[in-house]
C-alpha cells in the first residue's frame, strides 16, 4: 500500500507571532520554521505503518517555496521514501493547495492519505476535508487511532462530545490529532541518508492548477490585550475579589 | 442576502453552538434559514423552528444523516446551498469535518472560525493560535463559513414560529459508516457553554485529583476543562481539553489551576471574562493574563477554595 503524506512548513510552534506593525500581515522575518506538529505526526504514523508492513512506500508531498525542501527532508529523516515538491510562491488558500495536492494523487494514487488536521499557521482545519471532496474519498479526521485492515480504514475521531470510531473504504484520508502518536527524533544517519532520497519538483502550471483564491487578507492586528491583572495573598482574599470586585461569584 | 445555518443536533435536539451562529447570521444580515440533517430528526427540526430570527427550516430526514458523516452530508448542503449567499456552521468538531467538504464541492473558498462580522463579506477571525486577528474578505459567491461559538451571544432559542419544508435526495456515498461512539456523560453544563470553568493542568499529577476541581465546579454550577499535558498524561478525556486545537471557551470566570500557560492553552480562553490562576510557580506565564493570580500548592488551595465557596 502507497501511503501519501503532506507537510506544511510553519513558523515553530514555540515561537509567539505578533502582527507587523503596519498592520499588513504576521511578522515572520527571522523566525524558527519547522515541520506543523500535526504533519509530523502524519509521518510518523505513515512510517510506522511502513514499519508494520502495511505500507509498502511513503512520499512526503509539500506545497510552497523552495525553502519547504528542507520539511520534506526532515520528513525522510523520519523514515519516508521519496519527496514531491510543489513549487509555489505566497501563501495559498486551502482549496488551491487542495487542487494542488488532487493533482498530485491523480499521478501517484496512493491508497491512503494522511495529513495534519490544521497548520498552527492558519489554523484553517480545511485542506484535509477539501482533497477527500475533491478526491471523492472518505474522510477521517482528527484521528487518534488509525488500523488498516481488510481495505478499510477504521478510526477513531476526536469529537467534541468523546471519540467516534468511524469505517472508511480505502482509498481514504486520514487527518491526524495531537494523541495519534509521538513523533520520533531523527538519528544522525537517517539525516544523512534522508539527503540522498529522490525529490521531485514540479510547478502549479505543470499541474495545470490556478491558484488564485477569492478569500485575501485586508489587515492583521494583534488581539485585544487584556489590563495587567494582580496577584491576591491568600484564598480569602481570592474569594472577596471574585464576590465584590469582579462579582463572578 | 440569504443565509442557511447547518444546525448541529443530536436528533432529539439543537445543540447550544447553533444558537451563537444564529446570532453571527444575523449580525450578517438576511433571511435565515436552517438545515437539519438526521434521521427521524423531527424534534431537532421543531427546535430550530422556535430559534428566534429563523425564518424557514429545511429538513432532510434520512437515515444516511443519521451521524452527521460528511461523506453523506456534504453533497446534500452543496445541492441546498446554491440557494443562498452565505453558509454558516458552527466550528465544532462537526462543523469543521462538514464544511471544508462542502465548499470544495461547491469550488469555494471557506472562512474558518469567525470571531466577528464586519460586514457581509468581510469577517474577523484568529490566526497563529490567536496571537495574531487577521480581518478577511471574502469575494465568493457563496460564502462558506464556521462560527466561534465563544465569540458570539446565543440567540433566543424560543420566540420564534419558522416554517418547515423537506429537502433533498438522499445521499449514501457508500464509502464510510459509523461504527461506534464512547460520548461523556456529566451532570455540569457544557465547557463550551458554561458561565464558569475550572480547569486543571499536569500540576494535578493524576486523574483521581480532578476531583477537587470537580467540587469547586459544582458548587458554583461551572464545568471542568483540562489542559493538553493533562489529557495527555491520562488525567481526563480529550473532550475536556482548552486550547488551540482543543475548545474555545470565554466564560465569566476562567480558574487556571497547575497551568503553566502555554500559548496553545492561552488560545483557547484568554477571551474569558475574568482568569483567576493558581500556581506554586510565580513565573508562569499565565499569571500574564490572569486578573487574580494566587501564587500557592494547589493541594492546599484549592480544599480552602472549595470551603469558603
Ligand atoms: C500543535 C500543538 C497544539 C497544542 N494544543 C494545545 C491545546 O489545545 N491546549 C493545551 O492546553 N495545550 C496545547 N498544546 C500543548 C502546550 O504547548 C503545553 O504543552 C500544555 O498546554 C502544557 O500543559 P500544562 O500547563 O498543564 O503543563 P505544564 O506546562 O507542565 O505546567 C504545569 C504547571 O503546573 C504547576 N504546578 C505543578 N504542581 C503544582 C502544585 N502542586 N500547585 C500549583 N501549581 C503546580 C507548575 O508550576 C506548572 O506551571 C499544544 C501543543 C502543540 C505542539
Amino acid at each position: 500500500m502507497k501511503v501519501l503524506v503532506t507537510v506544511k512548513r510553519v513558523v515553530d510552534y514555540n515561537v509567539k507571532v505578533r502582527a507587523k506593525s503596519d498592520g499588513t500581515g504576521p511578522e515572520l522575518g527571522n523566525v524558527k520554521m519547522s515541520i506543523n506538529p500535526f504533519c509530523e505526526i502524519a509521518v510518523e504514523e505513515a512510517v510506522r505503518l511502513k514499519e508494520a508492513g502495511v505500507a509498502t512506500e511513503v512520499v512526503i508531498v509539500s506545497v510552497g517555496d523552495k525553502s519547504c525542501q528542507e520539511q520534506i527532508r526532515s520528513a525522510l529523516a523520519l523514515g519516508a521514501d521519496r519527496g514531491i515538491h510543489v513549487e509555489a510562491e505566497g501563501s495559498l488558500q486551502p482549496l488551491a493547495i487542495a487542487k494542488l495536492l488532487e493533482a498530485v494523487v491523480d499521478r501517484e494514487e496512493p491508497e491512503l492519505i494522511i495529513m495534519g488536521k490544521q497548520s498552527i499557521d492558519g489554523d484553517n482545519n480545511q485542506t484535509g476535508q477539501m482533497l477527500a471532496a475533491l478526491t471523492g474519498r472518505p474522510q477521517g479526521t482528527f484521528a487518534s487511532k488509525l488500523d488498516i485492515a481488510d481495505g478499510k480504514a477504521q478510526v477513531i475521531r476526536e469529537i467534541d462530545g468523546g471519540l467516534q470510531t468511524v469505517s472508511l473504504a480505502l482509498p481514504a484520508i486520514v487527518t491526524t490529532d495531537l494523541r495519534l502518536n509521538e513523533p520520533r527524533y531523527a538519528s544522525l544517519p537517517n539525516i544523512m541518508k534522508a539527503k540522498r532520497k529522490p525529490l521531485d519538483t514540479l510547478t502549479a502550471s505543470e499541474l495545470g492548477v490556478d491558484t488564485v483564491s477569492k478569500v485575501t487578507l485586508v489587515s492583521a492586528e494583534p488581539p485585544a490585550t487584556r489590563q495587567a491583572g494582580i496577584k491576591v495573598a491568600s484564598v480569602s482574599e481570592l474569594v472577596e475579589k471574585l464576590k465584590n470586585e469582579a462579582k463572578v461569584i | 442576502m440569504s443565509i442557511l445555518i447547518v444546525a448541529e443536533h443530536d436528533n432529539a435536539s439543537l445543540k447550544a453552538a447553533t444558537l451563537n451562529t444564529v446570532t453571527a447570521a444575523s449580525e450578517i444580515g438576511g433571511d435565515i434559514h436552517i438545515l437539519v440533517a438526521g434521521s427521524d430528526c423531527q424534534a431537532a427540526a421543531d427546535a430550530a423552528a422556535s430559534v428566534a430570527g429563523v425564518s424557514k427550516v429545511l429538513v432532510a430526514d434520512n437515515a444516511a444523516y443519521g451521524h452527521q458523516l460528511a461523506e453523506n452530508l456534504a453533497p446534500l448542503v452543496a445541492e441546498v446551498a446554491g440557494d443562498y449567499s452565505h453558509v454558516l456552521a458552527p466550528a465544532t468538531t462537526s462543523g469543521k469535518n462538514l464544511m471544508p467538504r462542502v465548499a470544495a464541492l461547491l469550488d469555494v473558498d471557506q472562512v474558518s472560525d469567525i470571531i466577528a462580522v464586519v460586514s457581509a463579506d468581510t469577517f474577523k477571525r484568529p490566526i497563529y493560535a490567536g496571537n495574531v486577528i487577521a480581518t478577511v474578505k471574502n469575494e465568493e459567491a457563496i460564502k462558506v463559513i464556521t462560527v466561534r461559538g465563544a465569540a458570539f451571544d446565543a440567540s433566543a432559542a424560543e420566540g420564534g414560529s419558522a416554517e418547515q419544508t423537506n429537502v433533498g435526495a438522499a445521499h449514501d456515498a457508500g464509502i464510510s459508516s459509523f461504527v461506534g461512539e464512547e460520548v461523556a456523560k456529566s451532570d455540569r453544563p457544557e465547557l463550551t457553554a458554561a458561565k464558569v470553568v475550572v480547569s486543571g493542568g499536569r500540576g494535578m499529577q493524576n486523574g483521581d485529583n480532578f476531583a477537587l476541581l470537580e467540587a469547586i465546579a459544582d458548587k458554583v454550577g461551572g464545568a471542568v476543562g483540562a489542559s493538553r499535558a493533562a489529557v495527555d498524561a491520562g488525567f481526563v478525556p480529550n473532550d475536556m481539553q482548552v486550547g488551540q486545537t482543543g475548545k474555545i471557551v470565554a466564560p465569566e470566570l476562567y480558574v487556571a489551576v497547575g497551568i503553566s500557560g502555554a500559548i496553545q492553552h492561552l488560545a483557547g480562553m484568554k477571551d474569558s471574562k475574568v482568569i483567576v490562576a493558581i500556581n506554586k510557580d510565580e513565573d508562569a506565564p499565565i499569571f500574564q493574563v490572569a486578573d487574580y493570580g494566587l501564587v500557592a500548592d494547589l493541594f492546599e488551595a484549592l480544599p480552602e477554595l472549595s470551603e469558603q465557596l
